[in-house]
């Protein structure tokens, strides 16, 4: 199954701003992560299909998984 | 000092935008600002130009070379003076009308609670993750509204909080203190114009008009020009 990929800020760097890749059936959003070499700690905001999404929920085909990474200088 | 109405002459560029008993409201209300650096700079520079004539300005940490890039408040002559001592003597030059408080100290679980009762609004321009949640958590326990901001680089974020309202917990659901900023850094354009953002939310909550960034995060990428608006809490629809 398909699922789309959206990134932000620095997560772009060496990995482009959106990428469609197939996957096995029951993907999470975290096996994704570790797929695209993401370290936890540059993981903040975890979008699925435009809403709060959690790491270990299982994605379905056409679902869209947007990430950011944390940003909190003052 | 001249008057236009009811209101002082510095304040007739706010009228229209403002109603005559908006700025008078505003002239009632108590504002803390947590953090004096390059958000927290700016925050109350806009806030006492407002006409919010009543800022608690905290902060525990004094200027440093390195500030200068970019925190408003930083000038040669301040390096190694407090943070909020210089916001105050800033305002004393800008608004003399402004009362300001100074907590020459930073936030922590033992005082937040202190710090932050009596205020009608909270501004976050804090720089380390665990005392924004700690700034979240005891400000919605009090019932007090709170404008979220952070920068890190190109990026940023601004996010309004009410009471009850688990944002922050969207925003940052690991355990790092510190954001990509840490590699980042902070330029001078981002501070002022999330402080911005954050002041206008800010005043449309005192108001109570216009719509605000409640249970949504606005996130801007200066790099490619990008801003989007993040539902979160998982309460609103995309």
């Amino acid at each position: 199954m398909e699922v789309k990929i959206r990134l932000f800020a620095t997560l772009r760097e060496g990995r482009g701003k959106v990428l469609s890749k197939d996957f096995e059936a029951g993907v999470t959003p975290g096996l994704i992560i570790e797929d695209l070499g993401i370290p936890e700690e540059e993981v903040a905001i975890l979008l699925v299909n435009g809403r709060d999404g959690d790491l270990e929920q299982a994605l379905e085909d056409g679902d869209v998984v947007s990430i950011f990474p944390p940003v909190g200088g003052g | 000092m001249e008057n236009t109405g009811r209101l002082s002459k510095r304040y007739a560029k706010n009228l229209q935008m403002l109603s005559e008993e908006e700025v008078l409201m505003l002239h009632s209300k108590k504002v803390c600002v947590l953090g004096c650096g390059g958000l927290g700079g700016y925050v109350v520079e806009m806030l006492g130009r407002l006409g919010i004539e009543a800022i608690t300005v905290v902060d525990g940490d004094c200027f440093d070379e390195s500030n200068l890039n970019r925190q408003l408040l930083a000038t040669e002559d301040l390096i190694g003076v407090s943070k909020a001592r210089a916001a105050q003597r800033r305002m004393a030059s800008v608004n003399p009308r402004v009362s300001i408080t100074v907590r020459e100290t930073y936030l922590t679980e033992e005082n937040a609670r202190e710090i932050i009762a009596g205020h009608d609004l909270v501004f976050d321009a804090l720089d380390s993750i665990g005392a924004r949640k700690l700034a979240a958590g005891i400000s919605g326990d009090m019932g007090i509204p709170l404008i979220y901001g952070a920068i890190a680089g190109w990026y940023a974020q601004v996010a309004t909080i009410f009471p009850g309202e688990g944002t922050l917990e969207s925003i940052y659901p690991g355990k790092q203190d510190k954001g990509r900023e840490a590699i980042l850094g902070n330029p001078s354009f981002t501070p002022a114009l999330v402080a911005a953002v954050q002041v206008s939310e800010g005043l449309k909550v005192l108001l109570g008009r216009g719509e605000v960034l409640r249970n949504r995060m606005l996130f801007i990428d200066l790099l490619n020009n990008e801003f989007d608006i993040l539902p979160l809490n998982g309460k609103i629809e995309p």
